[in-house]
């Protein structure tokens, strides 16, 4: 006798489980009982689970019986033809969705080849194993595991077309490519995704050389005359937002030119380039920490008598800026009303990102580098018919990653951009090698991808052959212009008197504490002294109780709290210091400065 | 015998590390350098070594902390290891090296290794002692024990074993344990303690005494390996016995060696566990591949044995012994050592790197070690 249950409640019990598990099965496949219902028998517990409820992740397999795949040619033929449609498979029982739980009852073969009596049901394709990222890479399994595992990552950074209607969207931050394309060497994925709606990158003639030394450890050298033609150009969209928000009081904020004597207030410069009603223009061009959107806020902290003034005195400026370090052309402004009826102001703001020097670059095969150097292609080499590759990759990024993978796509996208077709190579279903071959050889081409190149310099041909072809290429979202920072002066933290942390608050670079190390075992004291001088502070100390004292800046007068008039010694320290010595009194501990006569 | 081998240590008496000097021998014998070319040599090599020392104000604190600590992260991530390989186990890489900083009392595989003597140096006499040596407990000479509660007796059943091996245990049992009577028919011992109010707890103590009793052998050696290296005939022993086994007349007490430093320090003093220490530190570097100047390893070695005994490196141990307030409570146990001060009523007078880091005053090290004497032009 087994416990029965629907969706977790107890509805009964079954004599012969195995059975009714089969009797069941038999009337789902019949049509007789809905297909989302999963059954399941779990023996050590002696139970029959029938779920029906939602967010069971669920998968389809072929149903196999007496050995042999319910599926068959008959049916691949009259769905090719349209005749019948993939619910028609499930309706007679032919496909069936598994869910975890009754997935535990079934026996599924990965391959038909390695089928027995004993499965149950059969993978659709044994590639359903990879993921949708991974499905981008193609011939992944002549690439190393981990690589293809890269791969997979770098497909889910790269920029490209993300969605068709990005001109009504406001993301606060979104890259958007300016010349996308489909890959020539595709997947299966990309016919199931339509990804030549929303390509991630572009299609370039890749040179397997080393060149001038400026490809060393994965980096990359970009034809300079390919950017300039549009190669992997981008644009980086950025929302601002402004809101005026009404407070407590019937106060708001105001947005519009501040007025002068504002809490704030920049300056007249600094409003220029804005409208009378205080919000930018599209195709205004905007540098550094400029003004989007001029706005006023009332002070935050006001007293109980201080919220019936009005004056300027106690407004405060809350323009919206431009991020430091960027720059940007206004791209769109939309005017609404938030959900509480506030006046909504949204700014995008476009920026062209070109391929510089530090910016990354990847294939689908785990291989990223980032630009080494960006010269013209009057310098780079060429082939016969002057084909001069867009990027050129160290041969050294091969050997120790085995990403054979790669070498396949470049001589799978030559022969594609020969041909003018695209090739399909999804995981276990790859073009053989040998018909890449045949097919270079029929073009004139080398059969093994290379050919002769010609140095720009000298216009001499190169004593070895160079493997060349198209490859697919993506530009990640890891550009240096987002990422460069320095900071010579600038804010710091109210607590510590020390720099703030971060390239958004124009912060320092940390000195930490294996760099001080470092110092000290240089024995450079005076360096490390100055270092760290950021937050140097001179306290008055009184000699007596050791305890900070006062400095009476208006009667020029210093004096002890605790000991009244005694003896004051100014004492220098890190400000840091200070706030530790505050920190133990607050947890009595009674720090006591003992100063000493030099 | 002992006048020699203190004469024979007198002669080593040099200013060169231990390393310097067994390379000169080495090159000395290979090269036929006489004994007055090799003087002078060990001469222009000190003057050499002298004129390499450090300058004073120099970070060599630091500097030895960090030359070590940096191969330690790089066998973090590449400790070799012998897995499957015959021979005994021993803690390799970074584990042992924590194990040697930590200044652990057992080490996880204590291992000797002995030498002989001239006369004992054939492989007949080293087997033998091999064997001796090799502590036999009763536990393993038994078939079966039982206790007989009615009686108060202990009945022991023997494996099969040599009439005199027999003999040499049952002596043993009667040599260590007093206050007992011993029957013997055949195999079989039935032990009765003398005073017969024995509790049962009591009589099960007795029982595992009897149990653990060393019968053969040398207490702590598990097992034996003997290898032979060059003309050498070695004994390895899993299980280190120091004190004891340098008494044996057959071990060349000058060479025999234990990897357990705590041990050393006890039978042979504090300079012979400061040689082993750096000897361990740099054995375990070098196993690994990583080679690392023999200087830093002394100085560490000579902060971690000056007070008298092996200290740790950390918080109880070479760290824990400085004067700061704030450089300890900066480390590890911060309030702890706060609360400490406080209630102490301690002082902290900045003498020190860390503490004048955190007040940002110059550090007294390098440049910032030495002050002006005298003050010119006072009035």
């Amino acid at each position: 006798m087994a416990d029965v249950f629907i969706d977790g409640r107890f509805v009964g019990q079954a004599k012969e489980p195995e059975k009714m598990i089969e009797f069941l099965r038999e009337k789902r496949r019949a049509g007789k009982i809905p297909d989302q219902v999963n059954f399941s028998y779990l023996d050590y517990l002696n139970e029959i689970r029938v779920v029906t409820d939602e967010g069971r992740v669920r998968r389809p397999l072929i149903i196999i019986e007496n050995g042999k795949p319910k599926l068959t040619q008959e049916h691949i033929e009259k769905i090719q033809k349209g005749e019948i449609m993939w619910h028609d498979l499930i309706n007679n029982g032919i496909i069936e969705y598994l869910d975890t739980e009754e997935e535990e009852n079934a026996l599924v073969a990965l391959r038909s080849e390695n089928l027995t009596k004993e499965h149950t049901h059969l993978e659709l394709d044994p590639l359903v194993i990879f993921g949708i990222s991974t499905s981008f890479v193609p011939f992944p399994e002549f690439d190393r595991g981990d690589r293809v595992n890269f791969g997979s990552k770098m497909v889910g950074q790269s920029i490209g077309l993300y969605s068709t209607n990005f001109l009504r969207r406001v993301d606060t931050k979104s890259n958007i490519l300016v010349y996308p394309q489909k890959s020539l060497v595709k997947t299966h994925i990309d016919d199931v995704l339509h990804s030549e709606n929303h390509p991630g990158g572009q299609n370039i003639v890749i040179a397997v050389m080393s060149f001038k030394c400026f490809n060393i450890e994965d980096a990359i050298i970009m034809n300079k005359s390919s950017v300039e033609r549009g190669l992997f150009w981008s644009y980086l969209f950025r929302t601002y937002e402004a809101e005026e928000k009404k407070y407590m009081g019937g106060q708001e904020d105001i947005i519009g030119i501040p007025e002068p004597g504002v809490k704030g207030y920049a300056g007249e410069e600094a409003y220029k380039h804005l409208p009378e009603d205080g919000i930018i223009n599209p195709e205004i061009h905007l540098t550094d920490e400029q003004i989007i959107v001029g706005k006023t806020s009332p002070l935050r902290f006001l007293g109980s008598l201080d919220q019936f003034i009005t004056d300027l005195e106690n407004i405060r400026e809350t323009s919206v800026k431009l991020r430091h370090g960027e720059e940007g052309i206004v791209d769109r402004v939309f005017i609404t009303e938030s959900a509480d009826g506030n006046k909504l102001v949204k700014v995008v703001v476009r920026d062209l990102k070109r391929p510089e020097i530090g910016d990354k670059f990847a294939s689908r095969h785990g291989q990223k580098g980032v630009i080494g150097l960006i010269i013209p292609e009057e310098d780079l080499p060429f082939t016969e018919d002057g084909v001069i590759p867009d990027i050129i990759f160290n041969p050294h990024s091969i050997p120790s990653r085995m990403t054979i993978g790669k070498l396949l796509e470049i001589i799978g996208g030559k022969v594609c951009a020969l041909n003018g077709k695209r090739s399909s190579n999804p995981a276990f279903h790859p073009t053989p090698e040998k018909d890449f071959v045949e097919a270079l050889e029929k073009n004139g081409f080398k059969g093994d991808g290379k050919e002769a190149l010609y140095d720009a310099d000298t216009g001499e041909k190169y004593t070895q052959d160079v493997f060349m072809g198209n490859v697919f290429y993506q530009k990640l979202d890891h550009l240096v212009s987002n990422k460069i920072h320095a900071r010579s002066r600038g804010p710091i933290t109210l607590l510590t008197k020390q720099p703030t942390e971060g390239k958004s608050k124009r912060g320092g670079l940390r000195l930490g504490e294996m760099e001080k190390d470092c110092l000290i075992a240089h024995g450079a004291s005076l360096l490390l002294k100055e270092r760290f001088d950021v937050d140097r502070t001179t306290l008055p100390v009184c000699a007596e109780c050791g305890l900070p004292a006062f400095h009476d800046k208006v009667k020029d007068k210093k004096f002890c709290p605790v000991c009244g008039e005694s003896k004051i010694v100014e004492v220098e320290m890190a400000y840091a210091f200070k706030l530790l010595l505050d920190e133990l009194k607050s947890m009595l501990i009674y720090p006591k400065i003992i100063t000493k006569e030099e | 015998m002992l006048k020699e081998f203190q004469k024979k240590s007198l002669e080593n008496e040099s200013i060169l590390p231990s390393i310097i000097l067994e390379e000169v021998e080495k090159i000395s014998k290979l090269k036929n350098i006489r004994e007055k070319k090799k003087s002078e040599l060990i001469e222009t090599l000190e003057g050499i070594y002298l004129e390499n020392s450090f300058e004073p104000g120099e970070a060599i604190g630091i500097i030895a902390a960090q030359s070590l600590s940096e191969p330690a992260t790089q066998m973090t991530m590449r400790t070799y290891h012998f897995a499957g390989s015959a021979g005994l186990q021993v803690t390799l890489g970074l584990p042992r090296l924590i194990e040697i900083f930590d200044s652990r009392k057992e080490p996880a595989t204590p291992i000797m290794t002995v030498y002989f003597k001239k006369e004992f140096n054939n492989e007949k006499d080293v087997e033998n002692f091999a064997k001796k040596i090799k502590e036999k407990k009763l536990r393993n000479l038994l078939d079966s024990v039982s206790l007989d509660l009615t009686n108060k007796k202990i009945q022991i059943k023997l494996k099969k074993i040599k009439e005199s091996e027999k003999n040499e245990t049952i002596e043993k049992i009667k040599e260590k344990i007093k206050k007992i009577n011993i029957k013997v028919r055949e195999d079989n011992i039935s032990i009765e303690p003398e005073n017969h109010e024995l509790s049962i707890r009591d009589l099960q103590r007795l029982k595992k005494k009897i149990l653990d009793l060393t019968v053969s052998g040398v207490n702590k050696i598990i097992n034996v390996v003997v290898i032979k290296e060059g003309n050498d005939w070695i004994v390895k022993t899993f299980g280190s016995n120091l004190s004891h086994i340098l008494k044996m007349d057959e071990v060349d007490y000058s060479k025999s060696y234990t990897n357990n430093l705590h041990e050393i320090q006890e039978v042979l003093g504090i300079e012979a566990a400061r040689e082993a220490l750096i000897k361990e530190i740099r054995e375990t570097m070098s196993q690994q591949g990583l080679n690392v100047d023999e200087r830093h390893i002394m100085l560490i070695a000579d902060i971690m044995v000056f007070t008298g005994e092996i200290r740790a490196v950390g918080r109880y141990g070479v760290a824990g012994m400085k004067s700061s307030v704030l450089t300890k409570a900066g480390f590890e146990e911060t309030t702890k050592h706060l609360v400490r001060a406080s209630v102490r009523n301690e002082e902290d007078n900045f003498k020190g790197i860390f503490e004048n880091v955190m007040i940002n005053q110059q550090v007294p090290v390098g440049t910032g070690m030495f002050d002006l004497v005298a003050k010119i032009g006072e009035d």
